[in-house]
């Protein structure tokens, strides 16, 4: 009877509506990813604004897709490259990753500032999809949830083909660098709300 | 242990079960929202339609992009048939050195030397509409090219030769599709305009069609060819249409292009109206020309 009870509670716990927005979904159209190659001969960095991403606070899941065209190189014929012969962005239009975060619930993140997370999940780019796990962070502020990754993938994982003659200048591993300003969805834009959120900020 | 135990067990499986499943399923929703919530496509230019900026006698509709300048380096030998004590052309060579650098992402400049007959050339390519995808697309890319060629050789005839006659003008609109990634063709219609030409039957306007293509064979090697075809007139039935096949061999930032033409200029002035060489009969020039990219203002 005692473990009937348990689990009678846990079910309404988890049916328990949760308080506020931080269990809420947010989701950005013009998130930004660039990443960097740093070697001996050659740096290369090229960015993007135009990643898509949705976070599902309450269930810890998150969902990204980046299309690859619109990294931003410094050469153009670098660009092309990147396009034409490593990504085929013809035929890969988009690189994707879907996964969880641990590490910060509702409560933790009601608390004002950053907050580390764990992420895993499976990251899809030329078409190979591999598990990868890194460390994040995660912020509620105004509103909005800020977030923040640094990670690094080897083109090798992913079948990325680099020729001899130019293997001295791009790197074994490129760091990617991920900076997002989610807004909630199916909510009030930020500012006109009364969340708790806004309120608490907006009294600092 | 009861049925009572047993049936709360499987009930909190059951309840673990479906926790997962949903997880799993709100994962692949997530995306499917994603993708629901993306903007419509959007108009997108086509890149890369050929590799270089030349296919092999002629310009491609390709220009350097904004602030990046290409060197090239053009060789072409002697013809193939020229036997052993010529060492089958490549004890002759001819040279063409040039610069192309792009003010914008449309307009590019271009100057070059030719070592045959000691020709200065320079350029003004514009890319006057590019090949996109999506809603109201463009289905072809269109660049203007418009080159003058001075002649700088001592002339030893006894006519009298002024600057003006010295020079030479080439109009073309070069029309390109990218049929998939691994084919392009182009349409060139030229106009050659020559100011002094030696003998009354020599035309001073030369109209010409010329065609050109791409094949990818893998991601960094590719086939291609061209061809001018004369309208009929007194240059076509004295001269030759001129042909081109090649390889194009593409490494980190340089473009290298192998080919056999019957053609010995690399100029629009020489390869269009004073082609001689007969393709079949061995009169093979062969060339390369190497390019070299180099990036004068980042973005």
């Amino acid at each position: 009877m005692k473990q009937f009870l348990r689990l009678l509670l846990v079910v309404l716990v988890l049916a328990a509506p949760r308080p506020g927005r931080a269990q809420g979904k947010f989701m950005t159209k013009a998130g930004r990813v660039s990443f960097f190659s740093t070697s001996i001969l050659e740096d290369i960095e090229a960015r993007n604004t135009a990643a898509a991403a949705v976070l599902d606070l309450g269930s810890g899941q998150l969902a990204f897709a980046v299309p690859v065209k619109e990294f931003a190189f410094k050469r153009t014929l670098m660009q092309e490259h990147f396009n034409e012969n490593y990504m085929e962005s013809d035929k890969y239009p988009r690189a994707t990753f879907t996964g969880r975060f641990s590490g910060a619930d509702a409560a933790v993140l009601g608390v004002p500032g950053s907050h580390q997370v764990q992420v895993e999940g499976e990251l899809t780019l030329h078409g190979v999809t591999r598990h990868i796990a890194t460390a994040g962070m995660l912020e509620l502020k105004s509103g909005q949830l800020l977030v923040f990754a640094f990670f690094s993938v080897a083109p090798a994982d992913y079948a990325i083909e680099i020729p001899l003659l130019v293997r001295e200048n791009i790197a074994k591993t490129v760091s990617i660098r991920v900076s997002l300003t989610c807004d909630a969805v199916g909510a009030p834009p930020a500012g006109s709300g009364s969340s708790p959120v806004t309120r608490s900020n907006a009294s600092n | 242990m009861t049925f009572y135990h047993y049936s709360l067990r499987f009930a909190g499986w059951l309840v673990a079960f479906m926790g997962l499943a949903s997880a799993a399923h709100a994962q692949d929703d997530l995306l499917g929202q994603l993708e629901k919530t993306a903007e419509p496509p959007k108009r997108e230019v086509v890149a890369a339609t050929f590799k270089g900026t030349h296919i092999i006698n002629s310009q491609s509709v390709e220009n350097p992009g904004k602030g990046t300048m290409v060197f090239l380096i053009q060789h072409r030998f002697g013809t193939l048939n020229s036997g052993a004590y010529e060492f089958f052309g490549l004890d002759q060579a001819v040279l063409r050195l040039s610069f192309e650098y792009g003010l914008t992402n449309r307009l590019a400049v271009g100057v070059g030397r030719s070592s045959q007959e000691k020709t200065l050339d320079g350029f003004l390519k514009y890319r006057a509409l590019r090949q996109t995808t999506g809603p109201g697309s463009v289905p072809v890319s269109v660049t203007l090219f418009a080159s003058s060629a001075l002649t700088t050789l001592k002339f030893n005839d006894p006519v009298d030769r002024t600057m003006a006659s010295r020079v030479t003008y080439a109009y073309q609109a070069l029309i390109a599709r990218k049929f998939s990634p691994d084919l392009s063709i182009q349409l060139m219609p030229t106009l050659i305009h020559r100011n002094y030409v030696a003998t009354p039957a020599e035309q001073n306007d030369v109209y010409a069609l010329g065609g050109a293509l791409r094949q990818k064979l893998t991601k960094r090697t590719a086939l291609t060819a061209d061809y001018y075809y004369l309208f009929p007139g007194n240059t076509a039935s004295t001269f030759r249409n001129a042909l081109g096949l090649g390889v194009d061999l593409e490494t980190g930032g340089h473009i290298f292009q192998l080919h056999v033409t019957n053609s010995l200029g690399m100029t629009e002035k020489f390869f269009v109206p004073q082609t001689t060489g007969n393709f079949f009969k061995g009169d093979l020039y062969f060339g390369f020309c190497v390019a070299r990219n180099f990036t004068i203002r980042p973005h």
